[in-house]
């Protein structure tokens, strides 16, 4: 579904944000991508949406090049679903008006359908009685969830996560985790950087710990929790274990 | 000094005062500042494009409109246009475009350069994530602007928009220049014409001073509800 392929990104020829970094994530398949701040898991992800330009190798999405400046970029994004940080949720529009705008203006469809399958969406993240709020009357907890519906509205085929639950109050991220993990269950293809080992535990098929821009270690869940075979790895679990 | 005053040619005057004056000069604000936000938004969109031929024609543009006085702008603009019209299409002789028309043309270029700075800086204050999510759902460059980003700088530059169309609604009394009837313009003609130039003169002010006063206090409220929705 996803083929990274010795992806190399730097600002400056002296800084390097990702040095020849090659994976893939199979369809169905959950992969965690963790490491200290900084080590480039945004970007990666970032590139795999072309939301970020990249110097040399190759990025296929389902068969298409990200890549390829004849490939349709708002095309190709309309179908990889992405889940920011911050929510970025439209603070002008109406929750229902947030997971309407892209199936309308992007998908075309008409907006009856749009508003039916945005309050599908709502109802499974639990949020149907809010549709008609903005998103700062909502919790962070809550517009994290509403932006994953959004996202899910597109009938995307992989969503890609960025720290979805860093900037939640602690009390809010299981709500968010919950949603995560209904849908790995589903089969929903995911790339997800998060610090949450227990999310990753409990659905991650494997796991990719970066550092400084590399890939250091990419290996199934259990065999990462177990024994992970790099020093930066080791160190790393058991700084994020210990608390 | 007021003794000899005669306030009761400002009542026998406030329908023409009114009806023609005051009608025209708030068709002209309304209008220019529709038309300058539109052309303003065009500007600061070119200049924020990341093509650079396009981003330095609208800075030139915009600094060489800051730079003049709009009297001269006027002035000039109504003498000129007439033979901007006539090179343009050819025509054998100067083409008449009317007071109105040319003054129209010239505070919506004149607006549309302080415009396109107040949409600038809004459109710099939405953060870098609001376009990279609009993308990341699929919205062209376009769109994401069209239905993300203007919205958001819209709305949180209206109160800075609002007190820049009130000084435009005081700018409009310069077009006495070309002798039209503004609001000001028909005060002057009736302190002319009935020779009571100190009366006229300051009704105009405090009808001028109650209207900029109200709309200013609207945007205080404004601004005070804006800062609550964020
Ligand atoms: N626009 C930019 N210009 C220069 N450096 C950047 C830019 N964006 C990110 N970086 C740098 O790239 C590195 C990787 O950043 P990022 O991918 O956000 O890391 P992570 O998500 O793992 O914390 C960091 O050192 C960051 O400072
Ligand atoms: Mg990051």
């Amino acid at each position: 579904m996803i083929e990274i392929s010795h992806v190399n990104k730097w600002y400056t020829p002296s800084f390097q944000v990702l040095t020849d970094c090659t994976t893939s994530v199979t369809k169905g398949e959950v992969v965690v991508v963790c490491g200290p701040s900084g080590s480039g898991k945004s970007t990666l992800i970032k590139c795999v949406n072309a939301l970020e330009p990249f110097q040399s190798g190759d990025i296929l999405v389902d068969g298409t090049k990200v890549n390829d400046p004849k490939t349709n970029l708002p095309k190709l994004r309309s179908r990889v679903g992405m889940v920011f940080q911050h929510f970025e949720l439209f603070p002008h529009l109406k929750i229902i008006d947030n997971l309407c705008l892209a199936q309308e203006k992007v998908l075309g469809r008409p907006h009856d359908k749009s508003v039916t399958k945005g309050m599908q969406l709502l109802e499974r993240v639990g949020l149907k009685e809010q549709a008609q709020k903005f998103p700062a009357q909502l919790s962070g907890g809550q517009q994290q969830r509403v932006a994953i519906a959004r996202a899910l509205a597109m009938d995307p085929i992989v969503m890609l996560f960025d720290e979805p639950t860093s900037a939640l109050d602690p009390e809010m991220v299981s709500e968010v985790l919950d949603v995560m993990v209904d849908l790995a269950r589903e089969g929903m293809t995911m790339m997800v950087v998060t610090h949450e080992m227990g999310f990753a535990r409990k659905v991650a098929n494997r796991v990719i710990f970066m550092d400084r821009g590399e890939i250091v270690e990419d290996a199934p869940k259990d065999d990462f929790f177990g024994k992970p075979r790099s020093d930066r790895a080791q160190k790393f679990l058991s700084k994020i274990l210990s608390h | 000094m007021f003794g000899n005053l005669d306030f009761d040619v400002i009542r026998r005057a406030l329908p023409y005062l009114f009806y023609e004056g005051m009608t025209f000069t708030l068709t002209l604000t309304g209008l220019a500042a529709l038309g300058g936000l539109v052309f303003g938004t065009a500007l600061a969109l070119m200049r924020l494009s990341g093509f650079k031929i396009l981003g330095r024609i609208a800075g030139v543009y915009v600094d060489f409109m800051r730079s003049l006085p709009l009297v001269l702008v006027i002035f000039w603009f109504y003498f000129l246009v007439p033979y901007i019209g006539q090179w343009l299409t050819g025509a054998s002789r100067p083409i008449s475009v009317g007071a109105f028309a040319s003054s129209l043309i010239t505070f919506i270029m004149f607006e549309a350069a302080y415009f396109s700075e107040i949409m600038r800086a809004g459109i710099q204050s939405i953060s870098r994530g609001q376009p990279a999510a609009a993308s990341a759902l699929g919205l062209t460059y376009a769109q994401t602007m069209r239905y993300v980003v203007l919205p958001q700088a819209f709305r949180n530059m209206l109160p800075v928009l609002i007190t820049q169309t009130i000084v435009l609604f005081q700018d409009t009394s310069l077009v006495y220049v070309l002798s039209i009837t503004d609001f000001l313009g028909a005060a002057s003609k009736v302190a002319q014409r009935d020779g009571r130039l100190v009366e006229m003169y300051l009704f105009a002010a405090v009808v001028y001073f109650t209207i900029s006063c109200i709309a200013s206090f609207g945007v205080r409220r404004l601004q005070a509800r804006i800062a609550i929705i964020r």
